[in-house]
């Protein structure tokens, strides 16, 4: 009836997972019932759950991401003071579970973190940037949210229910076969994958076509602020490359399920192909994930530093640049499979040539700097604090790219401290000074400077004190992934790294008080104009929170930075520009099919790790019933009248003249 | 109309990007492109790995002595029969002619179910002769290549079923006409990856 579930899959006789698990379920248990008991549900099914809105969508991308840190940085605390502790001894974590907490740090932290924030914040901004009022498909939308939801609730659900995968982050057969890990560990991993796999390859298409095809009357490709063409960049990756990813993790699925050999030591399978395979996602992966965050800097830079980006064209040949060489480098990550010189050579090259579009980005950010008024807000620290980062982390790679040097360094602590160089220098950096950057836009206050500076440098020290360590660690010849170890000499080093990680949580506790405190003392700290920053992109054009319809009117670019030629021009003539003629506006009517598909695919995904065969099948009746259920519907669309968009634009506008007027004081007649 | 024309375009013009978002046609159809393009994608992923285990048999039979290339032959009139109903069909959609759109993808369904079986009639003879996918790494590739094609086939089939029911039921509106563009732009794509199966996996494997 139940598959292979049975109550043996609780781990009722291991404290530390049953503690961990019990403390998840409390704490879920706990946000339920209170937002049961205060009476929120019908209000977050209506606004949120069901919403269409890119907005919103954007958000709730954002809340994973934030949530699912919290998770996987708790799974870093236990590796670093695991190898604080197992000196000479066995430490407090067992191999079993140790095998398991990296893996499931490495699979939430790139997965259900990273690709979330960066994804949350594209389908946030770039509609808003492209003048536009919602994204190409906004159901589709909302579905490829809650699949990516889905998939971070199965691997939330292994902590409880069974295990979670014993094989490292990229489960390499044939260690990942049935033979070698006959659990379910490495289903959840599996099935938790392809589900949110194919939530991003949705959420990637919807907004490739959204950036090539809806933008606001003269926007053209060389007018689109950096941000959305490092966006384009990201989403053209994410739809060549997790298709590979959808079919290496199936190949696999059928070797576990179906007893096929792809992969097998038996029967003529090619374990290097899975090997392969899989970089050929995940070094275009990489980028997806970095690229935006290079927008994000470009944007910060350039408003912070109160001068147009330098170099724009450069800007964008680079990241067009990236974008097609990011294909050609996978090989890099396996030197040691022994392709041959030839091809290890070429691959080095290539890898060393990636460097450059890259180092273009970074002169130019320099440059945007040069001679700027800079201010330094949190959002313009995180993206300096970046730089710095960035550029070692970077060199470290260029220097692995050399095969020998990297035959020497394969697999060590030195490999591990340069890809958390360049993932938490540039990604999660680029995230946070994206999410200081644009959270007055989501929510129309601003989020605390003083507790966020400090954030940031408990972080940005934090880091170097963790990963310094790491860097020595592996040129002593240190492995990753190690449970226990007995060599004196690295035992200095793994204490300091865990003192680094204690700063790291200090900068996180200060980010969930930064929010906490933002949030009690908002009214001091509303923005009614919508542009705190003094920004130079359309998303400032709108109210801070912008409405459902984005814009009332379609603006009409005749340049680049459209808005600050806009503004500069009120400013001139102190007089605001003609109120436009409002007309109603038809937004898509919200709907639940994205949160039943989901549940549909958690349902399935579940039923199909434990092997219930009757729920997998109906599990995927009711995702077809929610296809066609959703195919019948007869209305798609509200209106909002023209007087509602007319009375919400006119109050922003009121704002800014208030703004205009008190510039025309300041201005001797 | 001439007029219009050359005011909408003189020279020296910006390019047609900049006359604001594209109507609701063209980007449905866009987005189903890209979408298209990832599933190909996918493809030349399954389609490496029957490269790269071609020949690992693990002793057993190997292509030549495998494929009948009569049935397949018959398997893809079928299934370019069933695009060329397809094509009537966007014809009878175009005109919004409800029998013969009706009855156009009625063959597209009977042709594409007709492919399906012979499809699954080829795997269970490989099956009972013993060369089922978990014999050697080359048929688990081989069945997994040719038989995610026969999936997505059967995802057709159940979409095309809900698009006849749509226009039946609802008529020829604007929404359903492009999900019926986006529906025919797929089979379509699918016999062209058919066609790379059919050059890649059969006719190379038993040439002589």
């Amino acid at each position: 009836m139940f598959g292979k579930l049975t109550w043996d899959a609780i781990p009722l006789d291991q404290p530390i997972p049953l503690g961990a698990s019990a403390l998840v379920a409390l704490v879920m248990i706990g946000v339920l019932a209170w937002v049961f008991l205060k009476g929120y549900v019908p209000y977050l099914w209506r606004e949120w759950i069901t919403s269409v809105d890119h907005k919103r969508i954007g958000v709730m991308y954002c809340i994973l991401a934030l949530v699912m840190l919290l998770r996987g940085f708790i799974d870093a605390l236990m590796m670093r003071s695991q190898q604080a502790l197992a000196f000479h001894g066995p430490g407090y974590l067992p191999p079993e579970h140790y095998d398991q907490i990296f893996s499931a740090h490495g699979t939430i932290m790139i997965f259900f973190v990273a690709m979330p924030f960066v994804i949350g914040l594209m389908n946030f901004v770039v509609p808003l940037q492209l003048g536009v009022r919602d994204v190409a498909f906004p159901t589709l939308n909302s579905v490829s949210f809650w699949l990516t939801a889905s998939g971070s609730f199965l691997v939330t659900i292994s902590l409880v229910v069974g295990e979670f995968a014993r094989t490292g982050w990229l489960a390499y057969p044939p260690l990942s076969e049935l033979t070698y890990s006959p659990g379910v560990g490495v289903d959840y991993y599996l099935w938790a994958l392809e589900i949110s796999g194919i939530g991003t390859l949705m959420a990637g298409i919807n907004m490739a076509t959204t950036i090539l095809k809806l933008r606001a009357p003269g926007l053209t490709y060389n007018r689109m602020p950096v941000f959305c063409w490092t966006s384009l960049a990201s989403n053209l990756l994410i739809v060549a490359a997790f298709p590979i990813l959808t079919a290496v993790l199936a190949m696999l699925l059928l070797d576990r399920y179906c007893d096929f050999h792809f992969f097998t030591n038996e029967a003529g399978g090619n374990p290097m192909m899975f090997v392969n395979l899989i970089w050929a996602w995940g070094h275009p992966e990489v980028y997806i994930l970095i690229l935006p965050a290079f927008g994000v800097y470009s944007e910060v830079i350039s408003t912070f530093s109160g001068k147009p980006l330098f170099g724009y064209r450069s800007m964008v040949a680079a990241t067009m640049a990236i974008c097609i060489l990011s294909f050609t480098v996978w090989l890099h990550h396996f030197f040691t499979m022994g392709a041959g010189g030839d091809v290890n050579g070429v691959f080095g090259i290539l890898s060393m040539v990636i460097a450059v579009p890259t180092g273009v980005k970074i002169f130019n950010w320099l440059f945007t700097m040069y001679g700027g008024r800079v201010r330094f807000t949190t959002a313009m620290c995180w993206s300096v604090g970046f730089m710095v980062t960035f550029v070692i982390g970077g060199m470290t790679g260029v220097l692995m790219a050399i095969p020998p040097a990297d035959f020497v360094l394969h697999n060590s602590l030195f490999l591990v401290a340069h890809f958390h160089n360049v993932i938490i220098g540039g990604v999660l950096f680029g995230a946070f000074a994206g999410y200081n950057y644009w959270f007055p836009k989501a929510f129309g206050f601003t989020l605390d400077e003083r507790v966020g500076k400090a954030s940031f440098w408990f972080w940005f020290v934090g880091f170097w004190v963790t990963f310094v360590p790491l860097y020595m660690l592996g040129l002593m010849g240190m492995t990753r992934r190690m449970q226990h170890y007995d060599r004196p000499e690295w035992y200095p080093w793994t204490l300091i790294s865990m003192v680094g990680a204690l700063l790291i949580l200090t900068g996180i506790i200060l980010q969930v008080v930064q929010l906490f405190v933002s949030i009690r003392t908002r009214d001091r700290r509303r923005e009614p104009t919508g542009d705190p920053w003094d920004g130079r992109t359309l998303e400032w054009a709108t109210p801070s929170p912008p409405p459902v319809f984005n814009f009332a009117v379609y603006p009409n670019v005749s340049g680049e930075e459209p808005y600050w030629g806009m503004k500069q021009k009120a400013r001139e003539s102190l007089q605001m520009s003609e109120e436009p003629k409002y007309t109603a506006i038809e937004i898509p009517r919200n709907t639940p099919t994205g949160f039943v598909t989901a549940f549909f695919a958690v349902v399935t995904g579940f039923a199909l790790i434990w092997h219930i065969w009757w729920l997998v099948i109906v599990g995927l009746v009711g995702a077809y019933a929610t296809f066609v259920v959703f195919a019948w519907r007869d209305v798609s669309e509200t209106e909002i009248p023209a007087a509602e968009v007319a009375k919400i634009d006119r109050a922003n506008r009121a704002a800014r003249n208030a703004e205009l007027i008190a510039l025309q004081r300041k201005v001797p007649a | 109309m001439n007029t219009a024309a050359v005011s909408h375009a003189p020279e020296n013009s910006e390019p047609t990007s900049a006359d604001g978002p594209a109507s609701r046609r063209i980007i449905v159809g866009y987005g189903f492109w890209i979408f298209l393009l990832s599933d190909i994608i996918m493809f030349s992923a399954f389609f490496a790995a029957y490269a790269v285990l071609n020949g690992a048999t693990n002793g057993g039979p190997g292509p030549a002595q495998l494929f009948d290339t009569n049935s397949v032959a018959i398997e893809t009139a079928c299934l370019l029969a069933s695009s060329f109903a397809c094509g009537m069909a966007s014809l009878a959609v175009a005109e919004q002619n409800q029998r013969w759109t009706q009855l156009s993808l009625l063959a597209t369904g009977l042709l594409g179910a007709a492919f399906l079986g012979l499809e699954l009639k080829e795997f269970s003879s490989l099956v009972g002769r013993g060369a089922g996918p978990t014999h050697s790494a080359f048929l688990s590739s081989f069945f997994t290549l040719v038989g995610c094609h026969g999936a997505h086939i059967t995802a057709g089939l159940l979409w095309l079923g809900t698009m006849m029911a749509q226009f039946y039921a609802k008529g020829f509106r604007e929404n359903i006409q492009h999900r019926f563009a986006c529906f025919s732009l797929f089979w379509h794509a699918l016999d062209i990856i058919w066609i790379a199966i059919f050059s890649l996996v059969y006719l190379n494997g038993t040439r002589v």
